[in-house]
């Protein structure tokens, strides 16, 4: 086993009454490494998320988390993992400090209220500790939630989307907290549905109904889709748009403000498709696809398997 | 790392802090756990009517002629005695009294017969357990018309001579334990017992059905806690609880409705101990097995009505029918009713309640295995 592996696992399944959530799914992340994970809603991310740290029983897979045993080790896996969960599970009748104070006390964490205490200092919340965790607002709890599954400093933190409702600022910050602590050697799987925050993994998995589209970094991910995109901006882009999206090979035309992205699998076929608007008063530009073009192409290539 | 394998007192320790701070913020459970004890301990204060039968009564036969074995024979054709036991001193007979084995003891003295003969006016004793006034008032009253019955058959042949003086037998009824037949001097040490199982299995019963309703389970499972460690630290807080309700029921007893406390009130502690921890536990239990707060709220029901009306609380225990008093046995409180009844009515001791005591603890042992045993570790 190579011991630097931090998620070993492979084959990962989990069906729900029959419809099968997370599909086969193998992953492996590094020590060290931002391993984003990305996927449309109802994908499975959390589902996934929840087999590695023992809250859901795999109807299928094996492997590793930390050097233990996914399917029976659950109970060391705990002891070194912060989860995050998706939706805020501090007790909202508690106040900050108290939540964190209940955390640190089941971890034995030695020099308790220290800890407690720092952790609120770096959350900035040291004025407002007393107040009850469910009169926060929305970003206030996730920061809390964060600072809470951090405070027995584990080696592992699996974070479903912890910026949602978050600032820019704030986000920007929890970041840039994220990459130093990488530095120092902790692991990460975050999952997001924000852009920008995908650019800044190390390695991203994009998952879609249950099955791994693709995995790798930001620059694999969009070399594998081999999208081509097209940028064009002129006037009345929304009835250009209307049109082109009717026309064979493209697949999305977007409004980016004054621009348009036009996009498809197929270079040829939307250069045939886009050829008679190629006059005055458009202006048409090749570029790089970026990641959300490739993910929407994704999320336009598989369907919801809810039916089926 | 394999320390933590083992149960740990300091996260169960963590549990009971959490759990403190949550009942405290909680006007409503708060108000539930004081309130209750004390309006219920003052709208049961009516007198609930029975007249069972077949209770079960021990002789002690001094004289074993034809005239006592008929007066016995009329006993048991009252319907209301059922001789189960015969004792051959009195001290034994009485002693079975007191634990509750038999609710009555006819005592036929020795020299009967020879002195009904000779006209002496020999005694017939009667002695009953009358700690439950409601299960025992129909029989005493029997008692006379039992008597006059087989004086009627009696005094035909030899005794002729003895009909129309003052009855030839002497009839003396010992009433134990509760002498005055007050009932809410019964009802009280049972009302105990009722109030712990409501509020306690109510209140266990929403503890863990609270974590998965409001998300927290989720996060609670991805910590490193046992389930013994979540189950007993919700427990224990509780207990404490219990002990609460109990003392503002005891004082209320004891000033309010001046229920006498004959035997030693460290019994009675001893038994509330294993009797909040088994309500504590059946709740506990419930709530691993309800998917929601209102499926725990039925299954708290569920067992609340049997509590009141199987346990003798409400319905004299030996009036029931056999298959009612099998599920009555079951329910700790029927147990702790009797301990309760035992210790404050008829100055039981420990060694007489030590079976009803051990039930119990039984009983909560077997719920809080069951407990830790169904708790899910996992979400699905
Ligand atoms: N306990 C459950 N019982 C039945 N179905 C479930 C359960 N949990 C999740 N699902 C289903 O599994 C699928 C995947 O859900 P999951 O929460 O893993 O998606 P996700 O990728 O985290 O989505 P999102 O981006 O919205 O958070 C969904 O269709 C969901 O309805
Ligand atoms: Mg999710």
């Amino acid at each position: 086993m190579d011991s630097d592996l931090v998620i070993d696992v492979r084959n990962m399944t989990k069906r729900f009454g029959g419809r099968t959530v997370v599909n086969a799914i193998d992953m492996r992340v590094k020590k060290g490494e931002i391993h984003g994970f990305l996927g449309p809603n109802g994908s499975g991310k959390t589902t996934f998320i929840r087999m590695l740290c023992g809250l859901l029983k795999p109807d299928a897979g094996e492997g590793t988390c930390l050097g233990y045993d996914v399917l029976r080790e659950s109970a060391m896996i705990k002891r070194q993992v912060g989860y995050m969960t998706q939706r805020f599970s501090y007790y909202e009748d508690l106040t900050i400090e108290e939540n964190l104070d209940f955390v640190a006390r089941l971890y034995h964490l030695p020099n308790r209220r220290q800890a407690v205490a720092e952790s609120i200092e770096k959350l900035g919340l040291s004025a407002r500790k007393r107040q009850l965790a469910g009169q926060l607002s929305g970003g206030w709890k996730q920061r809390m939630a964060l600072a809470a599954c951090l405070i027995h400093q584990p080696k592992l933190l699996l974070l479903d989307e912890p910026t949602a409702g978050v600032d820019p600022k704030a986000r920007r910050d929890f970041w840039e907290e994220i990459h130093d602590l990488a530095e120092q050697g902790l692991t990460f799987l975050i999952t997001t549905h924000y852009m920008d925050e995908a650019e800044r993994c190390h390695r991203l998995a994009y998952i879609s109904y249950g099955d791994l589209l693709v995995t790798g970094n930001a620059s694999d991910v969009i070399r594998h889709a081999g999208l081509t995109t097209w940028l064009v901006s002129g006037p009345e882009l929304n009835t250009l748009a209307r049109t082109l999206r009717e026309l064979p090979g493209i697949e999305q035309a977007v409004a980016f403000g004054e621009t348009l992205h036009v996009s498809g699998a197929d270079a040829d076929l939307i250069a045939r498709s886009i050829a008679p608007f190629m006059r005055e008063p458009y202006l048409w530009q090749q570029v790089n696809s970026g990641l959300e073009d490739v993910f929407i192409h994704l999320m336009g290539t598989s369907s919801d398997n809810f039916h089926s | 790392m394999i320390r933590n394998h083992r149960f740990s007192f300091a996260r169960l320790w963590a549990m009971v802090v959490k759990e403190a701070i949550q009942l405290r913020r909680d006007r409503v459970t708060s108000a539930m756990i004081f309130g209750i004890p004390i309006a219920q301990i003052f709208l049961f204060g009516f007198v609930i009517n029975s007249d069972p039968r077949h209770l079960p009564a021990a002789v002690v036969m001094a004289d074993d002629g034809p005239s006592g074995r008929a007066l016995l024979a009329g006993f048991s054709n009252s319907t209301y005695y059922d001789f189960t036991r015969r004792a051959t001193t009195e001290a034994e007979a009485r002693e079975w009294l007191q634990r509750g084995e038999v609710q009555f003891v006819v005592n036929i003295p020795a020299g009967f017969t020879r002195d009904l003969l000779g006209g002496r006016r020999p005694a017939l004793l009667v002695e009953a357990d009358a700690s439950d006034p409601t299960a025992t008032h129909g029989a005493i009253a029997a008692v006379n018309g039992i008597v006059e019955t087989w004086m009627a058959q009696e005094m035909k042949g030899p005794l002729a001579h003895l009909a129309g003086r003052p009855p030839p037998v002497e009839t003396r009824i010992h009433a134990f334990y509760n002498p005055e037949g007050i009932t809410s001097h019964n009802i009280v040490p049972g009302l105990m017992g009722v109030v712990l199982t409501m509020t306690l299995v109510m209140i266990t019963g929403l503890a863990i059905t609270r974590e998965r309703e409001r998300g927290t389970m989720e996060n609670l499972l991805a910590m490193p806690l046992r389930p013994a460690e979540v189950l007993i630290g919700k427990i224990t807080l509780y207990i404490i609880i219990g002990y609460v309700q109990l003392g503002i029921i005891l004082l209320a007893a004891r000033f309010v409705f001046g229920v006498p406390i004959h035997g030693n009130l460290l019994v009675l502690l001893v038994g509330s101990l294993f009797f909040i921890a088994a309500n504590l536990a059946l709740g506990i239990t419930f709530s691993t097995i309800a998917r929601n707060q209102l499926q725990a709220m039925q299954m708290t029901v569920f067992i609340f009505l049997p509590s009141i009306l199987l346990s003798g609380f409400m319905f004299p225990f030996r009036g029931m029918p056999v298959w009612a008093q099998w599920l009555g046995e079951i329910l700790p409180n029927t147990h702790f009713i009797r301990v309760a009844r035992g210790v404050m009515l008829k100055g039981a001791g420990l060694s007489s309640l030590a079976p009803d005591i051990m039930a119990i603890a039984v009983f909560a042992a077997l719920m809080l295995g069951i407990g830790i045993k169904r708790y899910r570790q996992t979400l699905d």
